[in-house]
């Protein structure tokens, strides 16, 4: 069954049922006119790849068709041809070899005596021509550049800017012809001139200089537009030729980024489309909007600047959703540069927050983040704490991470920031980054006078809500840690409400934690650090609540959760150890504070230490006397893992490698003690060091500065300084030492692993060792030099044995 | 520019499609199945006529049940483009007198002759009502 045109075709498609029948009767069709293209019928061919074309929209396959549409195109008759050369623009394009053989048909059409048939051929030309066939064909497109025909002459500029697009080089065929354009009288060829000179420049930015001339030019097109009374032909409800307008403004934008000359020239007529133009209908808007872009781009005058920004503000005021998203995004992209002009609009964009259109919401959210400064952020803060309260889940990440940095930055004070960030740990617990999360509890560690309200405020909290994570996070670490501030006082007052704090009452606190329905693997292992920590904290004689802590703490022994399993087992051990444990889980030394949590580099405080101390006899960092195979070095500059923990938090200065949790793992002392070392670290006694030349060969120059720590008579800073001596930087720099059984050591990792001529890298260890003893190394150094690489090994043992 | 043009009715079905750039047509096939899910459920009264879509933005605007939609940079003037759709539909209106889907159905040749009145390589061609039409008619008589 062969339909004998489209239109019958089309009904009997339409009546079809189902999918199935649709596709079994256009199957039946497809080899019909499948076969009658194999027999060369003629007479057919129109109807059939019209057929076929809309079977092709249908979204079946129709490529065998590509060959009749190229023959219909050859035909002589102008229907054959219509349908011929929509076919090749609907089922070819510019990545297909098939094209090649259009080039030909294209070249007679261009010359057709029939401005249709040319007409035809310059669209198929400018919505398909590959690279190739824009090479062949650019002189006919030049020529065609000044027919007296205005039909054919913005239908060749377009086909000249598709040329220019794929081929930048050829730009030199139309920057004249399209110059010359620019003064055409029709609209519609202007229209073209000016996108194709757009893309000239675009394409080809060395012709702007030649093209800037054009300028006065396009100011005086632009002030016909906006001045001339109405004109019926382009008028759109009231503006003339809006389209226009705004190409115009785009190209005047593009010549004028950072030209300050050109950008004076347009000042003026800027100014007159951004007063003139009506801004009650959308059409106004697009104008005004495309004005605002032109004057916020190039180097606009500063009062021209603030007009923009304030219409922008109007914008933000209109009812019409599509004016206030442009002007949201509009003002993201300026709040950098003018953000006290856009300070003005700010209760505007916090009203945009409510908005029924997310994307508005998420564009005025982006914005108020842009807005926080030390005068705002209270109101600011409180802002987007209600609207986090309302917000969509996807958003709720992002700000409380915003909250929290700009509470960081800007908090009038530790009372203000910390209250900030309790109410958003109780309103968005479970949307908040471990970094925040690290970043609180380091503002509590460093504000000692603060403690106790917050661990009251966080009990009182958990006793009533334990579903938000991050607050249980909080809230356990500090009651572990804090328990005895806590305990201070029997009872305290929060929100009116008496709270009566006892041994047993926290106790009974962390249990239910643990077993509530929100508790995590993570909130477990707080809970069992916190309980850990608690049984020092509380009064040690044997009474029912030290009981529970060792229940609580024991009931992982046996748990599938590796890391819950061995918190408990080690605990439990530590815990029989009055040796230890006293010095094991006292109070943290407050981490060093770090600001600019947001650029990535912060790491999670999980309270470690306790379980990581209880790490007994660690063999990692033990190579000395043993297979020299790297193996159990200490890599300096190893993984980085999502395992960087407190320790190498506190080692690291924000560098982008952190210490590997392997060197963090093998402390053998008890945590506090390297807690205490290493805050002394900016403290560094002021005697003079000596340095050491532990290595120079290769271009290579590595020396050791040791500096014993005073305060703690057992640790040794060594620096390590690399230079380079030769003319060519070394490459990859890696550096790895060992000490004796008897020593720990750690490392941080280089400060760069490029050593060039011109600036010296350094690197950090600290050594660990009894007094007395000689500390030694061993040293294994491997980088590249001018391609080579270059591996050594080095037993140092230069440092003066009476060093500890 | 313009990447690509699409009209379809509220069921998904495609009324037109039109490429400006190089896409495979099992792509098309995908694309016009996303444009539709994300623009469909769309709130007419009280969201944006404007989503991102990939790395572009879709512009589009509902005419009784048909979307046009218009998929454009990420730069460009998303308040013309709506004014241009709607350039495109009055001229539509105008040809057809009063167009309804089915006209499109039957006539989508000619409704791709008027596109490339409109639009030519991504970019727009002619901003003249008057004119357009005033060539279609011509077009309409010489076949």
């Amino acid at each position: 069954m062969s339909f004998s045109n489209l239109k019958s075709l089309i009904k009997t498609l339409r009546q079809q049922k189902t999918l199935a029948d649709e596709r079994s009767l256009i199957q039946r069709e497809s080899a019909a006119i499948r076969t009658a293209f194999r027999e060369e019928d003629h007479f057919m061919r129109h109807a059939n790849v019209a057929k076929l074309i809309y079977i092709h929209m249908l979204g079946y396959p129709a490529h065998f068709g590509q060959i009749e549409c190229l023959k219909l195109a050859a035909s002589s008759k102008f229907s054959d041809k219509r349908l011929g050369y929509l076919g090749i623009m609907l089922l070819l394009d510019e990545s297909q070899e098939v094209l090649t053989l259009v080039t030909n048909s294209l070249k007679n059409d261009m010359n057709h005596p029939n401005m249709y048939v040319v007409g035809l051929a310059l669209a198929t030309f400018a919505n398909i021509s590959s690279e190739e066939m824009a090479r062949d064909l650019a002189q006919e497109v030049e020529k065609l550049l000044s027919s007296n025909n205005s039909y054919i002459r913005k239908k060749a500029a377009l086909c000249a800017m598709r040329t220019v697009r794929k081929l930048p080089e050829l730009h030199t065929y139309y920057i004249n012809p399209a110059k010359s354009l620019l003064s055409d009288r029709n609209h519609g060829v202007l229209l073209c001139a000016v996108t194709l000179v757009t893309h000239i420049a675009l394409a080809e930015p060395s012709t702007q200089t030649e093209l800037k001339k054009a300028i006065p030019l396009l100011i005086r097109n632009l002030k016909t537009l906006i001045t001339q009374g109405y004109s019926p032909e382009h008028d759109v409800s009231g503006i003339t030729d809006p389209f226009l307008q705004i190409k115009i403004l785009q190209l005047l934008r593009l010549l004028c980024i950072n030209d300050a000359e050109s950008s004076e020239m347009v000042n003026d007529i800027l100014a007159q489309v951004a007063t003139n133009t009506d801004n009650s209908k959308n059409v106004g808007n697009s104008i005004l909007y495309e004005a605002v872009l032109t004057i916020l781009d190039i180097e606009a005058e500063s009062g021209l600047r603030v007009m923009a920004i304030n219409i922008l503000g109007k914008f933000l005021g209109n009812k019409d959703n599509n004016i206030r998203y442009v002007a949201l995004n509009t003002l993201n992209k300026v709040v950098g540069m003018d953000t006290q002009a856009v300070q003005r609009h700010r209760n505007i964009i916090i009203d945009c927050l409510r908005d029924g259109d997310v994307s508005i919401r998420r564009r005025a959210l982006e914005l108020s983040y842009a807005l926080i400064n030390q005068s705002n952020v209270k109101v600011l803060t409180r802002e987007l704490l209600s609207f986090l309260e309302v917000s969509d889940n996807e958003f709720k990440n992002g700000l409380t991470a915003q909250i929290s940095f700009a509470a960081e930055r800007f908090a009038p004070n530790k009372r203000w920031h910390i209250d900030t960030i309790l109410r958003m740990l109780k309103v968005a617990g479970n949307y908040v980054r471990e970094e925040v999360l690290s970043a609180f509890i380091r503002l509590v560690s460093h504000t000692p006078e603060l403690q106790a309200y917050t661990v009251q405020k966080l009990y009182s909290s958990l006793l009533k809500d334990v579903s938000q994570e991050a607050l249980t996070l909080a809230g356990v670490w500090m009651i572990g840690e804090f328990g005895e501030v806590l305990l201070a006082n029997s009872s305290f007052e929060d929100e009116d409400r008496v709270v009566d704090v006892s041994e047993k009452s926290i106790v009974d606190l962390l249990e239910s934690i643990n077993v509530s329905p929100y508790a995590s693997t993570i909130i477990r292992q707080y809970v069992l650090v916190a309980a850990a920590k608690l049984s020092m904290r509380f009064g040690k004689s044997f009474s029912e609540s030290q009981d529970k802590l060792r229940t609580l703490i024991t009931m992982y022994e046996t748990s599938p959760e590796l890391e819950l399993q061995q918190r408990s087992i080690e605990f439990t051990q530590l815990l029989g150890m009055p040796t230890l444990v006293d010095g094991v889980l006292e109070r943290m030394p407050p981490p060093e504070i770090r600001t600019s949590m947001l650029g990535g580099t912060a790491s999670e405080s999980k309270p470690v230490g306790s379980t990581r101390s209880a790490a007994q006899d660690s063999s990692l960092v033990d190579i000395m006397g043993e297979d020299a195979g790297g193996a159990a070095s200490v890599p300096s500059a190893g993984v980085t893992g999502n395992a960087h923990d407190l320790l190498a938090d506190i080692f690291g200065t924000g560098s982008p490698a952190p210490e590997t949790a392997a060197g963090a793992q093998s402390q053998k002392s008890s945590v506090n003690d390297i807690m205490g070392l290493f805050g002394q670290q900016t403290q560094q006694p002021e005697q003079k060091p000596t340095g050491y030349t532990a290595y120079d060969a290769n271009g290579l120059l590595i020396v050791l500065t040791p500096s014993v720590d005073t305060s703690k008579g057992n640790i040794v800073n060594i620096k390590a300084t690399f230079t380079c001596t030769g003319l060519v930087e070394c490459e990859n720099v890696s550096f790895q030492a060992a000490v004796p059984k008897s020593m720990k050591l750690q490392m941080q990792p280089i400060s760069n692993s490029t050593v060039s001529p011109a600036k010296g890298e350094q690197q950090l260890m600290r050594v660990m060792a009894q007094p007395g003893s000689h500390v030694r190394l061993r040293l294994r150094i491997s980088f590249t030099v001018s391609g080579r690489q270059v591996q050594n090994q080095v037993d140092f043992s230069e440092f003066p044995s009476n060093l500890l | 520019m313009l990447r690509f043009i699409l009209v379809q009715n509220r069921q998904g079905k495609t009324r037109l499609s039109k490429w400006y750039v190089p896409v495979e047509d099992e792509d098309k096939i995908r694309l016009r199945g996303e444009v539709h899910r994300l623009v469909a459920p769309r709130d007419q009264k009280h969201q944006s006529n404007f989503v991102e879509f990939r790395n572009y933005k879709v512009v589009y605007r509902r005419y009784a049940g048909l979307f046009f939609c218009v998929c454009i940079d990420a730069n460009d003037n998303e308040l013309a483009y709506l004014e241009i759709i709607h350039l495109f539909v009055e001229v539509l209106d105008a040809f057809f007198s009063n167009v309804c889907e089915l006209d499109l159905v039957f006539n989508f040749y000619k409704v791709y002759a008027i596109l490339d009145e409109v639009f030519l390589a991504g970019e727009i061609e002619e901003t003249s009502k008057q004119v357009i039409l005033n060539r279609l008619e011509y077009l309409e008589r010489l076949e």
